[in-house]
């Protein structure tokens, strides 16, 4: 093992956030700000409540999900990408470092800072609205398990891509949309017939719920659907991250 | 002397098909400077990244300091430090953290006096604070070395060390060449600067077209191939070259002034001293007389011609 590499990776990466403290904290507390003048207080204030929780509480797991889902993306994706587009990843590629080392590195990092934003966005909410916290070991549980996989999604999506508009592509195509319709803002069981039953094929959907279940101990699926669905999306993320290494797909080629 | 770097049968073939590398044996001994010269897209940096581990061969085996740089890449990679060709660092980090970094990366305790040292042998500790992107083209180069000179690697890459820098700076990073030398390091460079690799390497490789087909002591090599060119200043102006000294394919220059004679070492021409001898037969008088050896790049390039 080389500890070291790791450490002086992982210091870089947030080395970097706090030199962009701008972008990295002030901007989610003002955007976090802004959902809850809009949807808790002029929204919200029409929705009493669902499931028997005030609709601005009911919102605040859902937009810790949001950010965390761009954010680990964007973190991990950037990280991996950036020294690939300036060709300082030379060095990574020539260093005695394990590919294990590599992804514990920068997935560790990314996810440090997601969920870092994530408890800042908990910390700016319960200045607007009363929280309780259930079930507080599952809820950092799923908060750290979804930061870890959607760095490490993030992760391959920095090494897929090989422009930035590939780098954006996907968060923006496919992660924004889905996270939208996957529950943040409303209960699925709000959704007409038939797009209740599409709904449940969006993978977001089961984070969201299982999120939300650890604060309120109220879900739209079982929270045990939502923990092994998660640690399965965890697990072909894995997969993905080992063959890339194994064929060295667009790193050593 | 041992070799440090032995490289035997490595391949590369491109994803595109493309063979940059045909079959490519080559030993580097311990401690030495090591020129690896070739026109562009010879496969010099492709082999370099190889050895490396930036880029994966296609097939042979490469051991450094009896390391395979498969099975056993961390102790392999740890004895290296590469400058590549490009100026690739990331340019928010100051030029202290990122050589820090580098040491790091390689598994190195942090070690802030010697950092300082490698900082102020590239006359870059005054930057010290400086971030990457405000530092000139010159010092953006010594930062790169230094990154690859942070943890006190035993073979030193330098990949077109040269290029585009500024003669004094081409000083100072010979002057460094040398002092890491002497400590023992093995340092092998690509170049197409010919003087620079005439002036500082111990042995010369010639690769083209992905593959090595020449590696010899320099001095030998000028030995070898180099040929001599001898300049006769005559006393008096000739119309033409008598036909008695034929045979010696002499060239007159325009004026009849000089005579321009050229041989090397291992052709059948007869020598000087018969050319003398006949000289003085035929009753030509010189003033003055010059000889000179080819330089490296005049082999370099007759090399190529050959290998055509």
């Amino acid at each position: 093992m080389n500890p070291r590499a790791v450490w002086a990776i992982y210091r870089v990466e947030m080395a970097r956030a706090f030199r962009t403290v701008l972008q990295s904290i002030i901007s989610p507390v003002i955007s976090t700000s802004l959902y809850f003048v809009v949807f808790g207080s002029a929204i919200g204030s029409r929705i009493t409540e669902i499931d028997g929780i005030s609709y601005g509480a009911f919102i605040v797991p859902g937009l810790m999900m949001l950010s965390l889902l761009t954010q680990s993306i964007s973190n991990a994706s950037f990280a991996i990408y950036f020294p690939k587009f300036v060709g300082s990843i030379y060095e990574l590629l020539s260093a005695p470092v394990s590919y294990l080392e590599i992804v514990i590195a920068y997935v560790g990092g990314a996810a440090t800072k997601s969920i870092l934003l994530g408890l800042i966005i908990l910390a700016t909410a319960s200045l607007f609205v009363p929280l309780r916290i259930e079930h507080p070991f599952w809820m950092v549980a799923f908060l750290v398990l979804t930061a870890v996989t959607f760095s490490l999604f993030g992760f391959i999506i920095g090494i897929w891509a090989k422009t930035f508009e590939q780098l954006q592509l996907v968060p923006l195509l496919i992660i924004t949309p889905l996270t939208f319709l996957g529950g943040s803002f409303y209960s699925i069981h709000m959704l007409p017939g038939v797009w209740k039953t599409i709904t449940l094929f969006n993978p977001v959907v089961y984070l969201i719920s299982g999120f939300r279940w650890s604060f309120f101990g109220k879900a739209d699926v079982s929270v045990g659907v939502s923990l092994g669905m998660t640690l399965a999306f965890l697990a072909v993320c894995i997969a993905i991250v080992a063959w890339i290494f194994k064929t060295g797909y667009r790193l050593r080629n | 002397m041992s070799s440090i770097i032995t490289i035997a049968g490595v391949t590369k073939t491109y994803a595109t098909g493309f063979k940059a590398l045909k079959e490519i044996n080559l030993d580097i001994q311990r401690g030495e400077i090591f020129a690896l010269l070739g026109p562009n897209g010879a496969g010099k940096t492709t082999l370099i990244s190889i050895v490396c581990g930036i880029v994966n061969r296609s097939s042979g085996t490469v051991t450094v300091d009896g390391h395979d740089i498969g099975r056993d890449y961390r102790a392999a990679r740890g004895l290296i430090g590469l400058v590549p060709q490009e100026l690739t660092i990331d340019a928010f980090e100051t030029v202290w953290a990122t050589v820090n970094y580098s040491r790091g990366l390689f598994g190195k305790p942090a070690n802030k006096a010697f950092v300082e040292k490698v900082l102020r042998d590239l006359s870059l500790w005054e930057k010290k604070d400086a971030k990457a992107i405000t530092l000139s083209g010159g010092m953006k180069r010594r930062l790169m070395i230094a990154k690859a000179l942070s943890h006190e690697p035993r073979v030193l890459f330098l990949d077109e060390p040269t290029a585009g820098v500024d003669v004094e700076l081409r000083q100072d990073m010979w002057e460094m060449v040398r002092r890491l030398r002497e400590d023992g390091v093995t340092i092998i460079l690509t170049t197409h600067y010919i003087e620079e690799a005439e002036a500082m390497a111990d042995r010369v490789g010639v690769i083209n077209k992905g593959e090595i087909i020449l590696v010899e002591g320099k001095a030998e090599l000028m030995r070898k191939l180099g040929r001599k060119q001898m300049t006769l200043e005559l006393r008096a102006p000739l119309g033409a070259v008598p036909e008695a000294l034929s045979r010696y394919a002499l060239e007159l220059s325009a004026d009849g002034g000089q005579l321009t004679y050229t041989y090397d070492n291992q052709s059948d021409r007869p020598g000087v001293a018969s050319l003398l001898r006949d000289l003085g037969a035929a009753g030509i008088e010189f003033r003055d007389l010059d000889t000179q050896n080819s330089s490296l790049e005049e082999i370099f390039v007759n090399l190529l011609r050959q290998d055509q």
